[in-house]
């Protein structure tokens, strides 16, 4: 694994990956969106705002999978020390908040006229809310720290310690009583949902997580290009107090 | 031209059907850009400060340094 920690393999292999997933996640997306919007029908309870389900349901997938992704990243970084693993965690952040970000308001209007209200504080809703002042908290102690590496420590233990939420928000559904209906896809044997709906919540599902995979690339190559300018700004600063003399000689 | 308006009418709910794809769109294009963006203001500030100092590097590399 620790051939992937050089950044210069990093790199090489994201420009090996990112065009493929880029590309994936236009067909993906696009397919999704034409069997979603146009080909599938009406629910028969729900009528039209079933559509709703093909972006809520798949960013509420992605909001817990980038979770998990930020949290392993984390484990890595703290027991490893692996400077990669950190700037992962790092650049999944922001991209899981919106993806919860997504999720809650999307939600939101579909509640209101399934459910008559925009919000309640029951299980689901709530956890996914914790979920979202988690990112929040995350990005926030990231930058808290003027050294780099003691940000990432501290957002990789907030990271590990909400990592509890996640189960909360998958079981939720089950442990408690809730306005939220359970999940109809990963049942145990057939998903009760018909096949001219679960088709297109699956592309966008895959779509999404494509996307995922891309800008997360493009956002951990942003964060190695940024530790570079850190290390030649710092070489600089130690150049300047290290040898003030020798400057006139130099210009 | 009556079946494209009573498509986008979503069966009296475009308020809630069509706000949460708007939504939708406008975070995920605006999250890909603006990393996009980020990583092309990184990568112009990383050159401009490997071309402000131009090679302390390749300078001790060919001995030049070690004079002054």
């Amino acid at each position: 694994m620790h051939r992937f920690a050089n950044p210069a393999r990093f790199l090489r292999l994201a420009a090996m990956i990112q065009p493929w997933t880029a590309a994936a996640t236009l067909l993906l997306i696009g397919a999704g969106l034409y069997l979603g919007l146009i080909a599938s029908p009406a629910d028969y309870q729900q009528g039209e705002t079933v559509r709703i389900m093909y972006v809520h349901v798949p960013s509420a997938w992605l909001a817990m999978a980038c979770y998990s992704t930020m949290a392993a990243a984390s484990a890595v970084g703290l027991i490893w020390k692996h400077p990669l693993a950190d700037l992962t965690a790092k650049a999944a952040s922001p991209v899981g908040a919106a993806f919860t970000f997504v999720c809650l308001v999307s939600g939101s209007l579909w509640g209101k006229p399934m459910w008559g209200t925009w919000w309640a504080w029951d299980a689901r809703l709530t956890s996914m809310l914790i979920l979202f002042f988690l990112y929040l908290g995350h990005m926030a102690l990231e930058n808290a720290f003027d050294d780099p590496t003691r940000g990432a420590r501290a957002a990789a233990i907030l990271a590990l310690a909400g990592f509890a939420n996640i189960p909360v928000i998958k079981f939720s559904v089950d442990w408690w009583n809730t306005l939220h209906q359970p999940a109809s896809v990963t049942k145990l044997g057939m998903p009760s949902i018909d096949p001219a709906m679960l088709v297109p919540l699956l592309l966008m599902g895959l779509g999404f997580t494509t996307y995922f995979i891309t800008v997360l690339l493009i956002r951990v190559r942003a964060e190695i290009v940024a530790s570079k300018i850190r290390a030649i700004r710092m070489t600089q600063i130690h150049a300047a107090h290290a040898a003030p003399a020798s400057e006139p000689v130099a210009g | 031209m009556d079946t494209l308006s009573s498509y986008f009418a979503m069966g009296g709910y475009a308020g809630y059907v069509w706000p949460a794809y708007l939504l939708a769109a406008v975070v995920i294009v605006g999250l890909l850009l603006t990393s996009w963006r980020g990583l092309k203001a990184r990568e112009r500030e990383l050159k401009l400060l490997q071309e402000l100092s131009p090679g302390r590097r390749g300078r001790s590399r060919d001995g030049s340094e070690a004079q002054g």
